[in-house]
């Protein structure tokens, strides 16, 4: 309830602080920004809670564990291969719906390979995550120098997504996608909460764990791509707020922690944004700030972690 | 009636359960007794579908385990096994009411509740059901998920090593409340579990199990044998009958 209050409280705060002129103009245009955050809020939030959920460790995350990394990679093939051109004559939102399918089938693939693999040691699956981003970031950053400098024009400008510049071409069919995964996650709701006993006891329950596993984890990477489409990669804000959330909260259902995690994320966004808009006078970006919370918070978990 | 049929399972080429058959009757209280990787545990987990068999067949009830909907198993047989561990936090009456879970799939009514109070009290927990998991010693951990599993309320259910954790008084306890679950509401009870002793005097049948197959079977009577425990765990034993019980021995003689 206070969260719910809060996020109100920051939205109205976004809209209207420092706001002068034309409101008509100030409500599209502030107003577009806000839907922005607060789908990126839900993507992230959503996507790494249930990866939290699936894989029982409050450390992992699909950034952490280098999923939207992968997303710049293909991005950046999708253009090596094919040619700006190619690229740009297709509709964005086509373009996007088929970067997404792709990330998802990728990811899935990934998957299965960490959690259903040899990998049971949560550090050396932590470091195989963090050496994963790291080979896809560096594989695009090796593409990117030697690709066509037209094509690495597009290319940038379909990787220059922030939360300064949303790309507004995608929030129609980002807010499609994320209305069709709600409808799939609703309808599994239920499994959600026994997913977190672990494997044996939501099998003994009777819940067909891997296939359960499978379909949550594709949810989650379509929500990557939602939000590594809108802003970029953010690397320590779903970790942030989805452990913020359980701090916060009482208990460790989803119908508690899910709408937490997001108001959460929401307010961050939305008041980060402001802070930065009107105090830092855009000098800054907001991804910094969450990677710079972000980063000391990921150190405090391990280090407490650690401890115990 | 439980049903393994020629259970084979080999872990990098390393038989663990060789070929295994075995009829586990309806109501009564059994225990797999035997010496560390003998293949008890294996055996539980893939009667309770939780590791693939790589040969074999096992049916519960006439159902094929390997085909059979696993909800519809989930409300034949629950099973528990050893080292749980949760990271989220949950409280002892959450952890419980997820055993109705194959019953009202997440939206508990009236029924549930009471069973959730049941296994609550039946078990000792009632007053610390408010309390969060990381709170509980280990002991108290292991025994409200052992409630969790009875909360199932699965005509079968399988245990792993339940007593782990547990003090004299509620491993006592436990093995009581298996024997009445048994005896006066007709469940079948499985339990693994290292403490002959408490096999010898609770159990209606005992499987002895060695190198991956069964050695021996029969009533805690026939078991509980100087010659035949000495060949299972190749320690001298010896046996004795104190008030009725037999009792095994195996401090170094």
């Amino acid at each position: 309830m206070i969260l719910l209050c809060l996020a109100l409280l920051s939205a109205i705060g976004f809209m209207t602080i420092g706001a002068r002129g034309n409101w008509g103009f100030i409500f599209e245009f502030r107003g577009t920004k806000l839907l922005a955050l607060l789908l990126v809020a839900y993507a992230v939030s959503v996507s790494t809670v249930l990866f939290q959920t699936v894989t029982n460790n409050r450390i992992l995350t699909p950034s952490i564990m280098g999923i939207d990394a992968l997303y710049v990679l293909l991005q950046t093939v999708l253009i090596f291969v094919f040619g700006a051109q190619a690229i740009s004559a297709l509709d964005p939102q086509i373009k996007f719906l088929i970067e997404a399918g792709c990330l998802t089938v990728f990811a899935l693939i990934l998957y299965r390979f960490l959690f259903f693999g040899v990998f049971r040691d949560v550090h050396l699956l932590l470091l195989s995550g963090l050496f994963f981003g790291l080979l896809f970031r560096s594989v695009s950053g090796l593409l990117q120098r030697i690709i066509d400098p037209n094509d690495f024009v597009v290319l940038q400008d379909s990787l220059f997504a922030s939360f300064n510049s949303v790309d507004k071409s995608l929030l129609g069919v980002s807010v499609a996608v994320i209305v069709l995964v709600s409808a799939i996650g609703a309808k599994i709701f239920s499994r959600f909460d026994v997913m977190l006993l672990g494997r044996d006891s939501a099998i003994s329950l009777g819940v067909n764990h891997t296939r359960t596993a499978v379909t949550i984890l594709a949810l989650a990477s379509v929500l990557v791509a939602v939000s590594t489409a809108l802003v970029g990669p953010v690397t320590f804000f779903g970790l942030l707020v989805a452990n913020l959330a359980y701090i916060v909260l009482p208990g460790a259902k989803h119908k508690h922690i899910l709408p937490g995690a997001i108001l959460i994320a929401f307010i961050c966004l939305s008041s980060g944004q402001l802070v930065l808009e009107k105090l830092f006078d855009f000098n800054t970006a907001l991804a910094i700030l969450i990677e710079f919370a972000g980063g000391l918070f990921f150190i405090g978990l391990i280090l407490r972690r650690g401890v115990r | 009636m439980i049903n393994v049929r020629n259970a084979t399972k080999s872990y990098d080429g390393t038989l663990v359960v060789d070929d295994v058959t075995l009829g586990l009757k309806r109501n009564g209280l059994t225990s797999i007794i035997g010496p560390n990787g003998a293949g008890k545990s294996t055996l539980l987990s893939m009667i309770a579908r939780l590791v693939n068999m790589d040969d074999g067949e096992i049916t519960v009830d006439g159902l094929d385990i390997a085909t059979a909907d696993s909800l519809e198993l989930a409300k034949r047989l629950a099973v528990l096994r050893q080292d749980n561990h949760i990271t989220a936090r949950l409280t002892v009456r959450d952890l419980v009411a997820f055993g109705r879970y194959p019953h009202s799939k997440g939206r508990t009514n009236e029924n549930d509740l009471e069973h959730v109070n049941r296994a609550l009290a039946y078990l000792g927990l009632t007053d610390l059901s408010g309390r969060f998991l990381d709170q509980l010693s280990g002991g108290q951990r292991q025994r409200a998920f052992v409630a969790m599993t009875l909360c199932q309320d699965t005509d079968y259910m399988l245990f792993d090593e339940p007593l782990n954790n547990l003090d004299i008084h509620h491993a006592v306890s436990m093995m009581k409340l298996f024997r009445q679950a048994a005896r006066d509401f007709g469940k079948t009870v499985v339990v693994v579990i290292h403490d002959i002793n408490f096999a010898s005097c609770y159990s209606d049948h005992i499987i002895a199990m060695k190198d991956g197959k069964v050695a021996e079977q029969g009533s805690p009577d026939q078991i509980i044998d100087a010659g035949i425990l000495a060949d299972i765990y190749n320690t001298p034993f010896q046996v004795q009958n104190i008030n009725g019980q037999m009792i095994a021995t195996y401090y170094g003689v």
